[in-house]
């Protein structure tokens, strides 16, 4: 059997990690070894940054999501003082979650196994029937185990160590892109507005991958391409715009595949495109043409996808969260976000655009987890093979965005993305 | 009225009609026959698979599917189109619709509420989905058309799966 270069097999090792990650490829066991998942579950998602909430979730005092970091259920709150706080989803006596709901609001969790109430900040708030404790015993040693929270934007991020830089540094220059991203709010600010869940039968890099990806966007999406009327066909023509990616540290990448649509607050004496002349009348009845042509631009979404290592992306006009359950199991979830007070008509129009695109039935989201399955079944063939991450490896010459991107189409954030994973591995 | 059970007025359109539509529509479905399932609508009507459980106005909120006959149209054109890799092919699906129950009734409409549990195979493996599917059939020239289908999952707040067809 030939061998392409490079495809020799790597040599075993039992817990180092850096043989199986190239500059220009990564080995198939990244996808299929369980006692790797194990190891990233660890090392990776116990160990940065995790994307648990946007402020919007938790709208009020005593409000509250459940959430994942890593494989860990938590709790994401918000005390009487507008405080967040990350709590694992477990009862300090016997193991027990205090609460299994997605969302809602309460001012206490009970434990239903031996009732010990909790206080939305995590402090153990009473025990039935102390006096069968022995002195010593002091409630403040067991509230819920608590995560450091910081948040940017509205992003709330968590994490189980104290001694990592913080948020703001993790992120570094991806901020100047949440910045952008969040103009979606056409200045009424950003918040969620309902979300698709799937999952899939495949790692969750394989997700990863795939937002950083927009090579496969018109082989994948011809049937949501040819839905849309010809004015919005040319727009989501994805590789043809001169549009690029780049690293932006610690992971993090940007793929802009509409640069026109970079900057929502820019550009807004252009005509009004054909698919949102109805919405741009309706909204014409109570904002001026200056507001309508803000609201409307930022209806259509953003032109660039963010991804944020390991586990959020800001997708043209959503949130992408995933979720690792197991070596090949992911759970995605397609979080809508709309205008936070802005025009019923605008936040319509974006739940609309999101349905057509997004969720299990969606015409884009079902046919890219078809691919990402089959990526996992055809990961069962060749163990010793390589998954390429190779296209697009030099950088543009004399591009608007500078001379360190590379073509829309290149493999550079996924690059980025494993040269990361390949760090946080080794430690 | 007397004591006892209070009889509503019989329905213009019987149960037998309503189950031998309702049959007919999941029958056209299980065997991926679109063309004739996008005739069996009213051109007002509404397909919709909602997310949450106590929607109030499905408009107002984000769904699975929200569709009008433009979306639907679209969304057959895209599944027998063969370049969509989650239906081409789709899975193959067996469904079963029964526990019949009147929600509503008037001269020339009548709304059915009823079970649909359905198991897909695809790739050596089958799934089960079972739903709430609430149908609103009205009366128009000889027979009947669909005017509203809402299909409530059982897990419909919780994670699903690509679907590559239509419930």
């Amino acid at each position: 059997m030939s061998q392409c270069p490079g495809d020799d097999a790597p040599p075993p090792s039992a817990d180092s990690y850096d043989h199986l990650v190239r500059e220009d490829r990564v080995h198939t066991s990244l996808y299929r070894d369980a006692a790797i998942f194990e190891a990233e579950m660890d090392r990776i998602f116990n160990n940065t940054w995790v994307w648990v909430a946007h402020a919007s979730e938790l709208p009020g005092p005593n409000t509250y999501k459940s959430a994942h970091v890593g494989r860990q259920p938590v709790l994401v709150t918000r005390d009487k003082e507008g405080k967040v706080h990350v709590l694992l989803n477990r009862c300090r006596h016997r193991a027990a979650t205090v609460c299994e709901n997605k969302k809602g609001k309460a001012p206490v969790f009970v434990c239903p196994y031996h009732g010990w109430s909790y206080n939305v900040d995590g402090k153990l708030r009473a025990v039935p029937r102390s006096e069968g404790y022995s002195a010593d015993f002091d409630r403040k040693d067991y509230g819920l185990q608590s995560l450091r929270v910081e948040e940017y934007q509205g992003l709330i991020f968590a994490t189980f160590r104290d001694d990592i830089e913080p948020l703001v540094d993790f992120l570094g220059p991806a901020k100047k892109w949440i910045d952008l991203f969040m103009k979606q709010g056409a200045g009424y600010g950003v918040k969620t507005m309902g979300q698709h869940q799937f999952r899939f039968p495949g790692n969750w890099k394989i997700q990863l991958e795939n937002t950083t990806d927009a090579y496969h966007f018109p082989i994948v999406h011809k049937t949501f391409l040819t839905s849309l009327d010809e004015e919005t066909e040319e727009l989501f023509d994805v590789l043809g715009q001169g549009g690029w990616v780049e690293e932006l540290g610690n992971g993090h990448s940007v793929m802009v595949m509409i640069p026109d649509l970079v900057d929502l607050e820019e550009n807004l004496d252009a005509p009004i495109p054909e698919r949102f002349q109805a919405l741009a009348s309706e909204l014409a009845q109570d904002h001026d043409d200056a507001e309508v042509r803000r609201i409307v631009r930022a209806v259509g979404g953003s032109g660039f996808n963010l991804n944020l290592f390991p586990n959020l992306a800001c997708s043209m006009a959503f949130f992408r969260v995933l979720r690792p359950v197991a070596v090949d199991e992911t759970e995605i979830t397609h979080i809508a976000i709309g205008m936070d007070g802005g025009p019923e008509a605008g936040n319509r129009a974006r739940l609309r655009l999101h349905e057509h695109f997004q969720g299990p039935m969606g015409f884009g989201s079902p046919d890219d987890a078809e691919g990402w399955e089959r990526v996992q079944r055809g990961s069962a063939a060749g163990k010793d093979l390589w998954i390429l991450l190779n296209r697009g490896t030099e950088t543009l010459v004399g591009h608007q965005a500078g001379n360190h991107v590379t073509d829309v189409s290149a493999e550079a954030g996924m690059r980025a993305a494993y040269q990361m994973w390949k760090r946080m591995m080794a430690v | 009225m007397s004591d006892g059970i209070a009889l509503a007025a019989p329905p213009c359109i019987t149960l037998q009609d309503a189950a031998e539509f309702i049959w007919r529509e999941a029958d056209l479905l299980d065997r991926h026959d679109y063309y004739p399932w996008l005739a069996l609508w009213t051109e007002g009507g509404r397909y919709v698979i909602p997310i949450e459980r106590d929607a109030a106005d499905y408009a107002a909120v984000l769904n699975v599917v929200y569709d009008d006959a433009g979306m639907r149209a679209a969304r057959v054109k895209r599944l027998i189109s063969g370049f969509s890799m989650s239906s081409a092919p789709a899975a193959r699906t067996i469904r079963t619709v029964s526990r019949f129950v009147v929600t509503d009734s008037g001269t020339d409409t009548v709304t059915v509420r009823a079970a649909q549990n359905l198991t897909e195979y695809k790739y050596g493996r089958t799934r089960v989905m079972a739903a709430d599917v609430t149908y609103r059939l009205v009366r128009q020239g000889d027979g009947l058309k669909l005017d509203q289908k809402v299909v409530q999952l059982i897990n419909s707040d919780d994670a699903q799966h690509g679907i590559g067809y239509l419930l």
